[in-house]
This record gives structure tokens, sequence and C-alpha cells, in this order.
């Protein structure tokens, strides 16, 4: 004891200068003072400009008068709202085209994904391509490609192209039937969440159940049957409350309906199928992540190839696959603001408007940033939470 | 006690079973790729339904029915739309792309000057080439005059106003002079900007890791068209006034800001890759921390991460495009502009000048791609099973 106390006293032989404590800190300073001084520099010239330029800091212009019109707004929105209101609407534009853009995404990723897998040659090959093709062109072209390409080159409203459901399809986007909810549909909704809570504790009961006797239960049709059905009767019940709208075809445009415009179906689309080519390789990692031996192993116990891949190989690949997956989301949401590009009025484009109008860069760049900083983290956040669910719970 | 004698022996002949299914030939081959089961069957007639409803028209899209040449829009429009081709036609209009070619690759760049920016492309080529393959040596050299010399002499020749150039603004440039050059210095700047980075946060030193950690965050929570902007209105109000810098230079700082970021956590994932001996072991030579992660811990770590480098340089390529929005001409940019051409405007003229730069785009993402791959088995020491 006493000998290590007498060397921890010792003072280091070397140089002052070779410390690399003190190196530490001294280059810490350096860096500090430098950095403040660039700060106060970019500061000062900011004022300066600002001033120069008689631009008000601050946020109070949000509550000044927008005048401009957006074409596709969720909420109520008119060219008398303030700049906020805009801003907001942009903002869940954003929230609309990202949450539509990463279900289609993923459901395409996966089935792309695993048929690269296939054990049929033509499955694969065609989905080689895709990935291939999709991969390495920018996002921004394959919107471009969708709006002038493809929707924009579409016949006028008055030769409208026929789809099933009622719908339409022409130059000013897509038409389908709207339904419209009478007196009492509530008791639908009702029906349908409690038709939810009870699959999900029929499900719960009968794991337990397989746990405890090894007794199964068709959990599948089950649930399927509650979700379903419960609200079937509800509508039934309560005199069949829904109608439908159907777009109609009149001299120069088509009423009625619901109208989905060219600028969200091409930016959905494009950040849809480009996105999907990216989940797709990742899928594919994924499930080549997980050893042969669990496969065989599962076989030898008796499982049939589709419990094998339910029960064994996807839990199993889940683990490698969410991580990038997130990442990929985070991707789609921030591609989203390629919005702009085809004026589709999304988070960036109406803040970009608003920064024009008002000149009031530095607050709206920092509404922008700010706001995608939050909705990163909170997908993060989200898919944490998925991903503790699905990770290796080790005894 | 002698057991009965329980002994079997068989008096007729085993049933001769048919032969196997051959193993081998065209037939074996389909019978295990394409019709192993009914539910492959299914499949495979799946796959050539949509194979035949896409080829067939793809094909005679782009070549068949494809016009290519012509001057002006009638060559490419229906004779409805007041052009020569029958009613009902449709193919890509080449003529458009082969009309724009030289917008398409230099922008507005002079046409007296052009053999400037085609002097610096055969230059790259040149260097780029022997730089890629392996074998030919001297390749510090190569490296030098690649990353070096290239630089500074593309910079003379293409903005000019010295040794009698006369000057070209780079507001003049377009197509795919600026996409490339773009990505080159992109390219050259995002990855030791990266590699500080990277090194910066897993620093011991509590503030320089926690910038690091701020700015990488930060940036990668944000989109580039964010950046972009901010590179082109905020940028003039942190300088003094009258100090004002050239439009393309500010999308070149705010690309290879937004690449460094990525580049950082690639690099950082070859960093934490790196077992603690090897950091332990250059300690224990005495080396300094420069020539520890010079020598010892980089050239392993960048070996790792190649892939993952070689991604965010493609992602960085693609995102190049992304001027075009904040008003500057790339590839997409000046195609995207030439659709507003009333001499060549049809419905054919948007789909293919996109499709032309969808396939430049992709011919150099996935040659990229593959080169890595190439790259990494080149490059993989260890013993795969």
């Amino acid at each position: 004891m006493a000998s290590q106390e007498i060397l921890r006293e010792e003072p280091s032989r070397g140089s002052f200068i070779n410390d690399p404590k003190v190196r530490g800190i001294f280059f810490q300073a350096v860096v500090i003072i430098v950095l403040v001084a660039l700060v106060w520099w970019i500061v000062q010239n900011t004022i300066d400009n600002l001033t120069r330029l008689r631009i008000a800091s601050g946020f109070g212009f949000l509550r000044g008068r927008a005048g401009f019109d957006i074409s596709d707004s969720a909420i109520a929105y008119s060219s008398d709202s303030t700049y906020g209101r805009a801003i907001v609407v942009g903002f869940i534009n954003t929230l609309i085209v990202a949450a539509a853009g990463i279900v289609t995404a993923t459901f395409i990723g996966f089935i792309l994904g695993i048929g690269r897998l296939s054990h049929n040659w033509l499955i694969r090959k065609i989905c080689m391509v895709y990935v291939e093709v999709f991969r390495n062109i920018p996002p921004l072209l394959v919107i471009f490609f969708w709006y002038s390409g493809v929707l924009s080159v579409l016949p006028p409203p008055r030769e409208s192209i026929n789809l099933p459901f009622g719908s339409f399809l022409n130059q000013r986007g897509f038409y389908f039937l709207r339904p419209i909810w009478g007196e009492g549909s509530w008791l639908i909704l009702v029906a349908l969440l409690l038709g939810i809570a009870m699959a999900w504790f029929v499900a719960r009961k009968a794991h337990q159940r397989q746990m405890a006797t090894g007794q199964q239960f068709p959990v599948f049709w089950t649930s399927t049957a509650l979700i379903i059905g419960l609200p079937l009767l509800a509508y039934a019940l309560s005199g069949f409350p829904l109608s439908f709208d159907y777009p109609k075809q009149s001299t120069f445009n088509l009423t009625g309906g619901f109208q989905v415009k060219p600028e969200f179906l091409s930016l959905y689309l494009a950040l849809s199928f480009y996105t999907a080519a990216f989940i797709a390789e990742i899928v594919r990692a994924g499930i080549m992540g997980v050893s042969k031996g669990q496969t065989e192993a599962a076989g030898a116990l008796g499982l049939r190839p589709g419990s094998i891949l339910r029960l064994v190989v996807i839990p199993q690949a889940m683990r490698i696959v969410i991580p990038p997956l997130t990442s990929q989301y985070l991707n789609l949401t921030k591609n989203s603001s390629l919005a702009i590009a085809i004026g589709y009025p999304d988070l960036t484009a109406t803040t970009g408007t608003v920064l024009n109008q008002t000149g009031q860069a530095i607050e709206c760049v920092l509404i922008m940033m700010v706001v995608y900083l939050a909705l990163s983290l909170l997908t993060s956040a989200i898919m944490n939470v998925v991903n503790a669910r699905m990770a290796l719970v080790e005894r | 006690m002698q057991e009965h004698d329980l002994s079997f022996v068989r008096v007729e002949m085993a049933l001769a079973q048919s032969a196997p299914p051959s193993e081998r030939g065209p037939g074996a081959w389909i019978r295990k790729n394409l019709i192993a089961s009914a539910g492959d069957t299914i499949l495979t007639i799946i796959g050539i339904v949509l194979v035949a409803m896409i080829l067939p028209q793809l094909i005679s899209w782009a070549f068949i029915n494809a016009q290519w040449t012509g001057t002006d829009r009638t060559f490419c429009a229906t004779v409805a739309q007041g052009g020569v081709q029958p009613d009902g036609w449709s193919g890509a209009c080449w003529a458009f792309v082969n009309a724009k070619f030289g917008q398409f690759m230099f922008g507005r760049y002079p046409i007296d000057e052009r053999w400037r920016p085609i002097l610096v492309a055969i230059l790259f080529v040149a260097l780029l080439v022997p730089l890629l393959i392996p074998k030919v040596p001297r390749k510090g050299l190569n490296a030098i005059l690649f990353f070096g010399a290239l630089p500074i002499f593309a910079f003379i020749l293409l903005v000019g106003g010295v040794f009698g150039l006369p000057h070209v603004e780079t507001s003049l440039w377009g197509g795919l002079l600026v996409t490339l050059s773009l990505s080159f210095v992109g390219i050259a700047v995002s990855l030791p900007l990266g590699i500080v980075l990277a090194l910066g946060r897993r620093s011991r030193m509590p503030i320089v890791k926690m910038l690091c950690v701020i700015f990488i965050e930060t940036v990668r929570g944000i989109p580039l068209i964010t950046v972009l902007f901010m590179a082109s209105v905020m940028l003039p109000l942190f300088l003094p006034a009258g100090v004002s810098f050239d439009k393309f230079l500010r999308a070149l700082i705010g690309v290879s800001l937004f690449a460094a970021a990525y580049m950082a956590e690639v690099v950082r994932g070859g960093l934490q890759a790196i077992p603690k001996g090897q950091y332990e072991g250059a300690d224990s030579l005495g080396l300094g921390y420069w020539q520890k992660m010079g020598l010892i811990v980089l050239p392993q770590a960048l070996k790792l991460v190649i892939p993952g480098i070689v991604n965010t340089f493609i992602g960085m390529f693609k995102d190049t495009s992304l001027v075009s929005i904040i008003s500057m001409f790339d590839l997409l940019g000046v195609v995207k502009q030439n659709f507003s051409d009333a001499n060549w405007a049809t419905p054919q003229t948007a789909r293919s000048g996109l499709v032309f730069a969808a396939f430049v785009f992709w011919l150099f993402c996935f040659g990229m791609s593959r080169y890595s791959m190439f790259t990494e088995r080149r490059l993989d020491t260890s013993y795969k099973r």
C-alpha cells in the first residue's frame, strides 16, 4: 500500500508540455476561444445585417396574416390565416405523407426482400432488378418522373380513366368515393375499438393457456371475426348510417368524391417506391443473418416451413432489421421535404414561402430544424420501444 | 436354450425404382428453379405475367417506337398534337436528348470554351482509371496527382481568368459538369472531415466530444434541403455586409458538411470495431495520438467500413440533385429546365429527359457500388467459411 501511494505521488518525469492532460486542457481552451470568437463575429454580423435590412427578429411574425393559399390542407386554412397556422398546415402535410409512405414502403420492401431470397429464379431476378434500379437513382428524379413523366400527361378531366369502385384518374389527380358518416356511426367506431380490445384479450388468454396446457386456440380467426364482425354488427344495428359520395363527371371537371392531388400522389408514390428498395435490402440481410442451424433445428423439431418462418426465422431477423429500418423511416421523413420541388405544401415548402414573404430567415430555418429534429427523435423513440420488445432476452 | 432362427432372407427381387429426375440440363433447372412446387409455379406465372406486361411496352417505348432524330417537337408529337407521328403513338423522344445533349453535359458553359471541361474530364478519367486498377504501379504519385494537382488544374481551367483564358462564371456552369464537380469536391472534403469528426466524437476531451456530437446529430436529423436553405439564405446574413460567396461555393459547403456528418458515423463504426488491444499496442510502442491513429487504427478501421463509405458517396452523388431546388442547374435541373422549352414540349419530352438523367445517375451509382464490392473482396484478408 505504502509503495503504491509513493508511486502515485511521484510527479510525471516528462516535460510539462508533453503531459496529455495539460495538452488536452490547452487544446480545448483554444477550441472554446476560437468558437466563441466565431460565434461572436457571426452574431455581430447578423445583428448588423438585420438592422440594415430592417428585419425585426423574434417570432412575432407568426401572428401576421399569411396572404397565400395552400392547395392541400387537412385543417381549416385560408389566405387570411396566420403564418403560424400555415406552418402547422405544412407540418400536418409532412406527417401525412411520411406516415403513408412509411406504411407503403414497409409493405413493398418486405415483399421485395423476401422475394429476393425466393427459391424461384424469376421472382428473385425481378426483385433484384427493382432494387438495383431504384437504389441507384436520386429520389428527386423519381418524384419528377411520377409528376411530370406520368401523372401530368394523363388525360384531362373530361376523358378521365375509369377505375373500379367508381374512382377516376386524370391530370388533376385520383378521385375516389368518400364515405359519409351518418347519424349513429360513432357506434361503429366504438365497436371497432371494442373488437380490437377483445381480440387482444383473447390472444393473451390463448397464449397463457398454451403456456400452461399446450393446447392451442385459433387466435387469428377469432380476432378477425371480432375485429370485422363487431363493427358490421354495429353498422346493422344502428340502421346502416354509412353512405358514399361518388365522384361524378360533369362537363369540365369531376365533382364530389375525394380528390388526391397529383402532387401528393407523386411524392407518396416516389418515396414509397424509392425507400422500398432500401428496406428490401435490409430485410434480405436480416433473414440471411439468421443462421441456417436455426432453420434446420426447427425443421428437426417437426415444424412446418410456414411455422419455421413465422416462429423461428422472422423473430430473430427482426432484431437485425429494426435498427436500420428505423434509419430508413427517418430518411423517408427527411426526404419528404423534397415536396418543395413539385409544390406539395409540406413543412419545408410552406416555411420556405413564409421565409420569402417575411424575410425572417433565421427564425424560419430554426423552426424547420427543430421540427425535423423532433420528428427524428420521436420516430427513433418509438422504434426503440419496438426494438426493446424484440431484443434478445437472455437468461 | 437355442432360440428359433429369426433371420429373414428375401427371396424375390425388389422392384427397380424409376430413375430419379435428372439433376442436369435445362429441364432440371426449370424444375428446380421455376416449378418446384404448386406455389412456386403460381409465383412463376405471376412473374411471367408481370414481365410480359412491362417488358414489351418498355422495349417498344425505348427502342422500337422511339424517335431518334429530329429538330423540333413535331418529330415527337402525334398528328392530333400537331406533329408527324400517328395517333396513339408512344415512344421515347431521344431526339430531344440528342438536341440538348451539350446542355445536359455543360449547362450554359460557353460553346467556344467547352474544350475546357472536356479536357478536365479526359484528365479525370486518365488519372482515375489507373488509380482504380490495383495492378497499376505508382499509386502514391497517382493519388497525389488525382487529389492534389487535378483539382487545382481543373479549377484554373474551368473558372479561367488567368493565362489568357476567358473567365467563366459558375452561374453558367450546369449539367453533368456541376453534378460531377459538386460530388468530387464533396467526396474529397467529406471523407477527411468525417474522419476528424469521428475521432472527435471518440475523443477523451469532453468539450471536443460534445461539439462533435452536437454537430453530427443535428445535421443527421435535418433534411439536406434545410441545410441548403441555410447555406443559401443564412450564410449571407452571417457574413459582414458586402462580402458574398459564390452560389456554387455555398451549395458545395452545404453538401460537404452534410455528407461529413454521415461519414463520421460510418467511420465511428469502424473505429469501434477495432479491438482495444490495437490501441494499447500502439500506446505501448510509444506512438503519439496521431501516429497511433494514422498508422495503426485508421488503416484497419477504414478498410472495415469501405462499403459504408461508398454508400455515403453514392448517397451524396444522388443528393447533389437537390441543388436544383435552390435554382442551380445540375444534370436534373437542366433536364427539368428544358421541359419548358416550347420548341420541344410534347407529352413524351419529360419522360425521355428524365429517363436519360436516371440512366446517367444510375450508371455512376451502380458503377461505384460494384467497384466497392470488388475492393471489399480484394482487401478481405480473413478466412471465410
